[in-house]
């Protein structure tokens, strides 16, 4: 069945079964790999998009139910926040083997645009559903921080 | 026994055997073309003098001023981009900003690994092997930048200087681009002649603030295997026997062939095979599928079962690994002993990217996709699958998303499945994708293990004597590996850490139990040290506590012989303000050290006790590991190490229920998350020695930190992984 998605901005028209999650749609019918594979069932926190907004897990949600919402993904990242969080991520030299990272950013995107200036046990609310087995969690607590204080420095412009 | 280890570089030595080992491997790098640097003849590069001009197997230079380097290990998040081009770039006398990494094709001859004669990645060799011969090879690049610039100017080269990839002479300079064709060209030098630089004129190496070389990884534009797209490409998953040893009796495809976007389904060894359009077609035509399992020659029992048997064993006489004195019958003539059993679960690796591999088999040829760690072992053993030579079996590597251990598999199984794959639609790339649960529930676990630590006590408390037994399958046996690994049926790594037992105790007798069964195992991050140290430590620990005695100083007590575990053990002390530092109420601090893979580790716990729950709040590491090529990746690793072992410490385990694996995904194989995650403070001892392990010997000691941490506070002493308080 076709179903046209709005992504990144753009709409995209994609032929698939109802069920497939909007993850493998992306990633299999789009070509967009920088959204991650790591469990299928919204335990790690690799596959996060954003979905109106929200950081969304999306290999447990289906194309059928992500028509008429507006999907963001790593790679259609623009906000000052999330350039605010990726430079940190450099800055700190966050990542090792990276796989999960994407989604750990899409996730750190989305808290510091609903809160400026989380602190540490916010932060540990936020991301704790997002899994890193190389165990990059302190640094990715101090590029939140980072990413905030620079915010805040330069009046939100990133 | 110890060289066959650290040639294999799985296994780690006693301090002073490290320290041996690397004086051989320095001095063989010095000696020769022993290195496996095949510095390239000119003729076959001049007709490319639009692309990047190859100096020697492992650096290139463009026009455009770009330094590539082929990293010959596996990137996996460890590094090694970053420290290999490090040693290059150091003595290439590069800019750091021009370097590119790219990972090196399936070479054995070109590009082994110096510690274990084959080229792959583990035992935490990448720095240690390759700390001279990409020293040499950025140097001997540099020569040839050199002799080239000289003969353009007509000066001697021992005038010229180069120094942030500008070579200079007087006014006169060149880039490393505008040089690179005529450099190319030049004779490659004689290795034994380059001078490299001494630790004190290093600019590179030690420096903290130089970016990692793995980029691409915040922003999604990194490729790993399961991002790999070919023209034509068709993704395999497999149904695999819930049973480790079960075999497809019968099976049925018609619902399966009938769902959008299958395009195929048969048979291989390994289960039934589902081919599909894309992943998420070939997993519903997997549901759909009915398979027969024929459980005939299945692993059909529990855990509990398993681990009763290894409670039994340590019981009774094994086969000895080491043995000093009579410690048998000190014991048994003993007034005061000290007796503990331990237990270890099963452990899976749980890589962020699940298990997964492109292969495309054309013929009798193959070309594969995927972090690749074992490259001579995958590459032999898919040429032997299509009876063909090595020369047809090419090799692309690509970032791996984690391994610790899991992507060198000794009978490169899911590189094999995916070979098997191929061949039935040849010509046509296709991805196997294992799912989270095929990945958790597919073996190759760390084993399950029992210990059994006794010593006898002097009038002082100091053990005179100790008997240690061991229980647990070996990882070495059966593998291409156990006629160097096992001697005298002993597998080495069953045992590493207590068969070199760092403290002095006189008497001492190491047995080993290798029962078998149909649970595949494999090493994890740290491979035996992931037990050993657990008991070594806590054991110490408990005796420190009966003799009344501080945990720190009874350990310098029995460590007066080893001044490199002395020295790491003091500084984490200081550092942790250890014994002077008033903790919160309700907090307890433990502490451990270990020597592993040539460093040596200590850590030190802070825990807070709430009831039968507990919080690991802070880590104080201290690392000598030599050289440290980049501190800031050494620090990273060591965080890594700790939070790796801390997960395996709080909750990680595989349990089998009648050969059934209990565990499907991350909600029942609990890994830590952010919440959990203790603050890690890292120290690194100042050395001039050569670069040993860094990716895993951080491990080790965490766990038995935190149960000598709990102990203090609680005085309960726990002997079982993952720990739990009564």
């Amino acid at each position: 069945m076709a179903y046209q998605l709005t992504i990144n901005g753009q709409t995209h028209e994609v032929d698939v079964e109802g069920d497939m999650p909007l993850l493998w749609v992306v990633r299999d019918h789009l070509n967009f790999t920088g959204t991650k594979f790591g469990c299928g069932v919204a335990q790690c926190g690799a596959c996060t998009m954003q979905v109106d907004g929200v950081a969304t897990r999306t290999c447990v949600l289906t194309v059928a139910n992500a028509v008429g919402r507006n999907i963001t993904t790593i790679e259609g990242l623009q906000s000052p926040q999330s350039r605010a969080v990726q430079a940190a991520w450099v800055q700190l030299q966050v990542p090792q083997c990276g796989y999960c990272q994407s989604g750990q950013v899409m996730s750190a995107t989305a808290l510091l645009e609903q809160n400026a200036e989380p602190t540490d046990a916010e932060i540990e609310a936020a991301m704790s559903g997002n899994i890193c087995r190389c165990g990059t969690y302190s640094r990715i607590k101090a590029g939140i921080h980072m990413a905030a204080a620079q915010l805040k420095n330069t009046g939100g412009a990133a | 026994m110890m060289n066959i280890q650290r040639l294999l570089g799985l296994a780690s030595e006693s301090t002073n055997v490290s320290r041996r080992s690397f004086l051989k491997l320095t001095a063989a790098g010095t000696a020769g073309l022993t290195l496996g640097v095949t510095f390239s003849s000119s003729s076959a590069i001049a007709q490319a003098t639009a692309d990047a001009m190859e100096f020697n197997a492992f650096v290139s230079i463009s026009p455009d001023n770009t330094v590539k380097v082929l990293i010959k290990h596996l990137e996996m998040g460890q590094g090694v981009y970053t420290g290999l081009a490090t040693c290059i770039a150091e003595e290439l006398d590069a800019a750091w900003s021009q370097v590119v990494c790219e990972h090196a094709p399936a070479n054995t001859e070109k590009y082994a690994n110096l510690l274990m004669g084959q080229q792959g990645t583990g035992g935490s060799t990448a720095i240690a092997n390759s700390f001279m011969q990409m020293r040499q090879a950025g140097a001997a690049a540099k020569a040839m930048l050199v002799s080239a610039a000289a003969a353009q100017w007509s000066v001697p080269a021992s005038e010229i200087s180069v120094r942030d990839g500008v070579v200079s002479h007087g006014s006169r300079s060149a880039t490393f681009g505008e040089l690179a064709v005529a450099a190319s060209q030049q004779p490659a030098p004689d290795v034994n002649a380059l001078v490299l630089k001494t630790p004190a004129e290093f600019r590179l190496i030690g420096r903290d603030d130089t970016l990692r070389k793995d980029t691409g990884k915040h922003n999604g534009t990194a490729i790993y295997t399961q991002d790999v797209k070919l023209p034509g490409m068709l993704t395999a998953v497999v149904a695999h026997s819930p049973r480790f040893g079960g075999k497809v009796r019968s099976f049925d495809a018609t619902e399966a062939l009938a769902r959008k976007g299958v395009v195929n389904v048969f048979q291989i060894d390994t289960g039934v095979v589902v081919v599909a359009n894309d992943y998420w077609s070939a997993t519903k035509g997997r549901e759909l599928l009915k398979v027969e399992w024929d459980d005939s020659a299945a692993e059909t029992r529990s855990t509990n079962t398993i681990l009763q048997q290894y409670r039994e064993l340590v019981d009774t006489e094994g086969a000895v690994a080491a043995s000093e004195g009579n410690a048998a019958s000190t014991l048994s003539a003993a007034g005061e002993v000290e007796e503990l059993v331990f237990e270890f679960p099963y452990l899976a690796h749980a890589q962020m990217e699940p298990m997964n591999c492109v292969a495309k088999v054309d013929g009798n040829s193959a070309e594969m996709w995927y972090g690749c760690q074992s490259a001579t072992g995958d590459q032999a053993a898919i040429a032997q699958l299509l009876g063909t030579g090595i020369e047809n079996v090419k090799i692309n590597t690509v970032f791996a998303g984690g391994g610790f251990g899991r992507r060198a598999n000794p009978a490169s199984d899911y590189v094999l499945e995916s070979v098997r794959i191929a061949q039935q639609v040849p010509g046509v790339p296709v991805k196997l994708v294992w799912s989270r649960e095929d990945d958790m529930q597919g073996g190759y676990y760390r084993p399950a293990y029992a210990h059994k630590l006794t010593a006898a006590l002097g009038s002082d408390g100091k053990p005179t004597a100790i008997q240690i037994r061991v229980a647990g399958q070996s990882i070495m046996a059966g593998t291409s590996m156990a006629a160097m690994m096992m001697v005298n049926g002993i597998d080495i790594t069953s045992v590493e850490g207590l068969s070199d037992l760092s403290y002095e105790i006189p008497e001492r007798q190491v047995e080993l139990h290798s029962p078998t069964n149909g649970v595949p195992v494999q090493w994890w991050r740290s491979v035996g040290h992931t037990h050993t140290a657990f008991s070594k430590e806590v054991f110490i620990d408990a005796l420190a506590r009966k003799a009344g005695a501080d945990p720190v100083q009874y350990r310098l007590d029995l460590l007066q012989n080893n001044p490199r575990e002395t020295a790491v053990l003091k500084l984490a002390a200081e550092k942790a303000e250890w014994g002077t530092k008033v903790l919160p109420a309700g907090w307890g601090r433990g502490v451990a050290v270990h020597t592993s893979f040539g460093s040596t580790v200590a850590e030190i716990v802070d825990v807070s006790v709430t009831g039968n729950t507990f919080k690991v709040e802070r880590v104080v590491a201290v690392i000598d590991c030599g050289i440290a090529v980049n501190p800031n990746v050494v620090r990273a690793q060591v965080e890594s190490a700790i939070a790796y072992g801390l997960s395996a410490a709080l909750a990680d385990e595989v349990t089998l229920t009648d050969g059934n694996v209990d565990q499907t995904n991350f909600h029942t194989y609990r890994v830590l998350r952010m919440d959990a995650m203790p603050e890690v403070e890292t120290h690194i001892i100042a050395s001039t020695n050569p670069p040993s392990g860094v990716g895993e010997p951080g491990t080790p000691p965490i766990a038995p930190a935190v149960a000598n941490a709990l102990a203090a506070i609680t005085g309960q002493t726990l002997t079982r992984l993952p720990l739990k308080l009564a």
